[in-house]
């Protein structure tokens, strides 16, 4: 476990430092002089080269590339070109309004998936479960956008239950938390349908397995069986499933963000973009990328937890 | 055991009599098992001979109560210790699984939970039959017995163990050990040893054995291997095709073969006396489910079939101590050339 966990380690090490190599290099990919393209058409040649200096451009390559590594390690991303804000800062501000609507849908996900899979099993071939099919593969391939639009008219206009923009603000929780109640939903639904099928499919692959026809011919009650073996072992590919969603979550969250206007790192990013605000895309798009590899590294390891059987095969390998 | 007269006289333990299973498959109705009869003394090891398809493992589910959903029983009685088992609900049928009736697999390394621990789930098996407040250090002492019982070394220490890591003879022994665990009256075993090398083999059957002179325990032991059968059976049923065609005890069925399918098959074993002739096989296969004949099963494979084989449904006659489904061995049924037993004797010493 621990060389594994070394291995493991490195490699996350190695892809982080890939992307921040990359990253930097990103403002002499987009075509045309970056300063120029921040500066616009009226800059003065005195001016874009004092931006030109301020940038770092001026530097060779590979300095560039050694000073942006070792500014984001250190934790300096840089300045807002606009405002003149550090990067950090505004990535600061809008890293917790993403976190927790990727979260929430995540839970929102687990808890309506999981129990309708169970569901489903439960009642195989019944006009139940292939009505629970239908609606998965509906709920799988609605793009959230979609149904983040479905979800305003219906609660936010028609019904006007629930608010349509805006999160709410920290410090009236209630308040917040209705707010994420249409975007969360948005961004469930896919996952929703994911992890239903899932869960469905990973009990019955358990239930017609030869140890659990074991168990029942020593008389080991159905409710057993299925609760405590079945849904275990559908556990394993469910949490694999759902951690690599929160990096796909926090992506996703970008058109719920602009939809339910929400100030979070998706509209950062996307609004960075627009402006060419290299130094905060810069930003916003490696902390997304640190969250792929961290989640990754997390469903990693937590599957060595859940399944004694790929402990074992590690440490032969490793051995 | 097969000249223990105590035996002999006990009441059966299992009367199996005219099973009939039907699978429904398609909108067709298979038989998978027609007209099974067998039965079953306490402490008696029966061999259940045949090949794969016959229907061996339908069998042993139907026993259990554990027939896939379009499996059924449509017609016969399994009598264990008198009562019917398919007049059972599920209920008392799963109450009887483990404490009464007891089944070991063929594979086991697949039929073992490879998630939990071998001593998660003996007490699982342990708690499916008794109260849920169970006396934890009495369950655990209970299954170090048993596994120390099976072979298991240093059975206390290897309670946390999964089944991966264990060899495969090792599974095998825990396998034994969880369905005796609750001390059944009758063990089915399918297959058990075909997954094994020859000397965890021996080992294995020797264990069966011993624990059958112990606890008198009743063992359905279901194979293909008639080597096997030799060793440790007292009594075998040959099945075919979803029937059962011929019963007797072990020597007499091996010196005096009735059933012309038991002879065939009993022809194409390897030995030594024909060590370099070519091997005899029954020619064409075994009929599929969907084509069965109203008739014999085996008549389109026999050298002896006639007409009436491929009509009539042969009854199982008793011929000397022997049961076996045959027109030629039934005066009723026609057939040309009725065989009397005494002439199907190939050098049978008489029993005393």
């Amino acid at each position: 476990m621990a060389t594994y966990l070394l291995k493991r380690l490195g490699m996350t090490v190695i892809v982080v430092l890939a992307v921040m190599t990359f990253l930097s290099l990103l403002v002499h990919l987009v075509p045309g002089d970056p300063v120029e393209i921040v500066l616009g058409p009226q800059a003065t040649p005195a001016q874009v080269e004092v931006v030109r200096a301020e940038m770092g451009l001026d530097n060779p390559i590979p300095i560039q590339v050694w000073d942006f590594v070792v500014g984001a390690l250190q934790g300096d991303l840089g300045l807002d070109f606009l405002s003149r804000t550090p990067v950090t800062q505004l990535i600061a501000q809008a890293i917790p309004h993403t976190v927790v609507l990727a979260i929430t849908a995540l839970a929102l996900a687990a808890l309506v998936g999981i129990p309708l899979g169970v569901y489903a099993a439960r009642r195989q071939n019944s006009l139940a479960d292939r009505a629970m099919a239908l609606l998965s593969i509906g709920f799988i391939t609605m793009p959230s956008y979609i149904a983040a639009l479905l979800l305003l008219i219906v609660f936010a206009v028609q019904l006007d239950v629930l608010p349509a923009v805006g999160t709410g603000s920290f410090a009236n929780p209630l308040d917040y938390a209705i707010h994420l109640v249409l975007p969360a939903s948005a961004l469930a639904i896919t996952w929703i349908g994911y992890v239903a099928r899932l869960v469905r499919t990973s009990m019955l692959s358990v239930l017609g397995s030869n140890y659990v026809r074991t168990s029942r011919a020593f008389g080991v009650r159905d409710r057993i069986i299925f609760y405590k073996w079945a849904l275990k072992n559908a556990i394993i590919p469910t949490l694999a499933v759902l951690s690599s969603g929160l990096a796909d979550l926090l992506g996703g969250a970008v058109l719920v963000e602009i939809i339910f206007s929400r100030p979070g790192l998706g509209r950062l990013t996307v609004e960075a973009i627009s402006e060419r605000n290299f130094p905060v895309v810069q930003g916003a798009v490696l902390v997304i990328a640190l969250f792929y590899v961290l989640t990754n590294l997390l469903a990693d390891l937590s599957y060595r937890l859940v399944d004694p059987r790929i402990r074992v095969e590690e440490s032969a390998v490793g051995a | 055991m097969t000249d223990d007269g105590r035996i002999k006289n006990d009441p059966y333990l299992l009367e199996v009599d005219g099973l009939d299973v039907t699978y429904h498959s398609q909108g067709r109705a298979l038989a998978a098992l027609q007209d099974v009869t067998i039965t079953a003394r306490p402490g008696e090891i029966i061999g259940i001979v045949g090949e794969s398809g016959c229907g061996k493992s339908t069998l042993s589910a139907a026993l259990l109560g554990l027939l896939p959903p379009n499996g059924e029983v449509t017609g016969g009685r399994a009598l264990y210790q008198g009562r019917d088992l398919f007049t059972l609900g599920p209920e008392e049928r799963r109450r009887l699984r483990g404490t009464e009736i007891s089944m070991v697999f063929q594979d086991p390394l697949t039929s073992l939970n490879p998630t939990l621990t071998i001593g998660s789930q003996m007490l699982d098996v342990l708690r499916a039959h008794s109260p849920a407040r169970a006396d934890r250090a009495e369950a655990r002492r209970r299954i170090v017995e048993m596994l120390e019982r099976v072979g298991i070394p240093d059975p206390a220490a290897r309670l946390r163990s999964y089944p991966h890591e264990f060899s495969g003879g090792q599974r095998q022994r825990i396998m034994i050990a969880m369905a005796l665990l609750l001390e059944p009256a009758l063990l089915i075993a399918d297959e058990v040893t075909s997954a094994l090398d020859v000397t965890l083999e021996a080992q294995i059957l020797q264990l069966l054995c011993d624990l059958r002179d112990e606890r008198g325990t009743t063992i359905l032991f279901i194979t293909h291997d008639l080597g096997v059968v030799a060793q440790i059976c007292d009594r075998v049923v040959v099945m075919y095709a979803g029937r059962t065609v011929e019963e007797a005890e072990v020597t007499e069925l091996f010196d005096r073969p009735l059933h012309p399918y038991t002879e065939a098959l009993l022809a194409s074993v390897p030995s030594r006396r024909r060590r370099g002739s070519e091997l005899p096989t029954i020619p064409g296969r075994v009929p599929s489910l969907a084509e069965l004949p109203e008739g014999c099963a085996f008549a389109n494979r026999c050298a002896h079939a006639e007409p009436c084989c491929g009509e009539q449904r042969p009854r199982y006659v008793e011929v000397t101590g022997q049961r076996v489904r045959c027109h030629l061995y039934d005066p009723e049924s026609g057939h040309a050339n009725l065989r009397q037993p005494s002439a199907a004797t190939t050098g049978r010493k008489e029993q005393p």
